[in-house]
């Protein structure tokens, strides 16, 4: 049944891979690559890895393929020159294709990889949390590769808001007239006798008088 | 019924991989698919990693996907915003057409 799934699920992730560099227009070729994660979480489901399955789901067909639908939508590409020298390119791009996976089959192959060389692992119980034991060790041994990846996706946001910027027409600010303001461009010091104010009722009878 | 061996799921990510090696040299000319292909590529390799991970029962292999799922995200978010200002600047996404360096 099992063996059945994952075939059921590998020929989708394939057929999804192939209409991904096939299709002709980009957003389609978008939505194919979301199935392909769709796909490929399931397989990892079966591979026990729940936590990355989902956050396969939230981070790439959350937010990096929406991301590119959104591009895609954006640019309004003119299709026709394009895709001149699909046809062209196929063969090479075949021949290459099928040498890098008879290689891989010959390295990765059932006789280096089969059940009887790596047995299959025992499957973990009900109380096994893929998620804590993850937490456990991403937090202690791999802390600092944490923080650093959190120093990266800073840096990436950084620059897509600097690359996408317009300066014309938003708000900015220009360092160098931040630099030479001074305290008298700012600050008016006004100076005057501490005196204390009458009181407001004896002010409106002089007036009335 | 048998189970299913580590090599099976090499093999698929192997499928994959070449596939979008075949992807990258049938759409020479748009960029979009270009980085969609690139996608695709580093799915595969998170695909060995789980895998491997799976059936070494150590769970390193999965931290190490999670960085690839990090960086990953990075680069489309970078990928995207240069091809955004590229169109911009240029009006064309055709690789082609990108020679202003005249490497």
């Amino acid at each position: 049944m099992e063996k059945y799934i994952f075939y059921a699920f590998a020929a989708i992730l394939l057929f999804s891979a192939t209409m991904v560099i096939t299709v002709r227009n980009p957003v389609r070729a978008a939505l194919f690559l979301v199935l392909a994660f769709f796909t490929s979480a399931g397989i990892w489901l079966m591979l026990e890895a729940e936590f990355l399955a989902i956050t396969l789901v939230l981070v790439y067909v959350g937010a990096v393929m929406v991301l590119f639908l959104f591009v895609v939508m954006m640019l309004n590409v003119n299709l026709t020159p394009v895709q001149e020298g699909f046809t062209r390119y196929l063969p090479l791009g075949i021949l290459v294709a099928a040498l890098i996976t008879a290689e891989m089959i010959a390295v990765l192959g059932a006789s280096h990889f089969g059940l009887d060389i790596v047995s299959a692992p025992i499957a973990h119980g009900a109380n096994y949390s893929n998620t804590k034991e993850l937490g456990r060790l991403l937090y202690t041994v791999y802390v600092y590769p944490f923080e650093i990846a959190s120093v990266i996706l800073t840096v990436a946001i950084v620059a897509a808001i600097t690359l996408t910027l317009r300066r014309k027409t938003s708000k900015f600010q220009d360092p160098g007239k931040q630099v030479k303001v001074r305290r008298e461009d700012r600050v008016r010091l006004v100076k005057m006798d501490a005196v204390k104010p009458k009181p407001p009722a004896v002010a409106s009878e002089e007036t009335a008088s | 019924m048998t189970a299913i061996a580590l090599s099976d799921y090499l093999i698929l990510g192997a499928l994959l991989f070449s596939l979008s090696v075949a992807g990258l040299f049938i759409n020479r000319k748009n960029i979009i698919i270009l980085l969609m292909c690139i996608e695709l590529m580093l799915l595969a390799v998170n695909l060995n990693f789980i895998a491997f991970s799976h059936f070494a029962g150590d769970i390193a292999g999965q931290i190490f996907v999670f960085f690839i799922l990090t960086v990953a995200a990075a680069e489309a978010a970078i990928g995207l915003a240069i091809l955004v200002v590229l169109f911009r600047n240029m009006s064309t996404i055709n690789v082609a057409d990108l020679d202003q360096l005249k490497g």
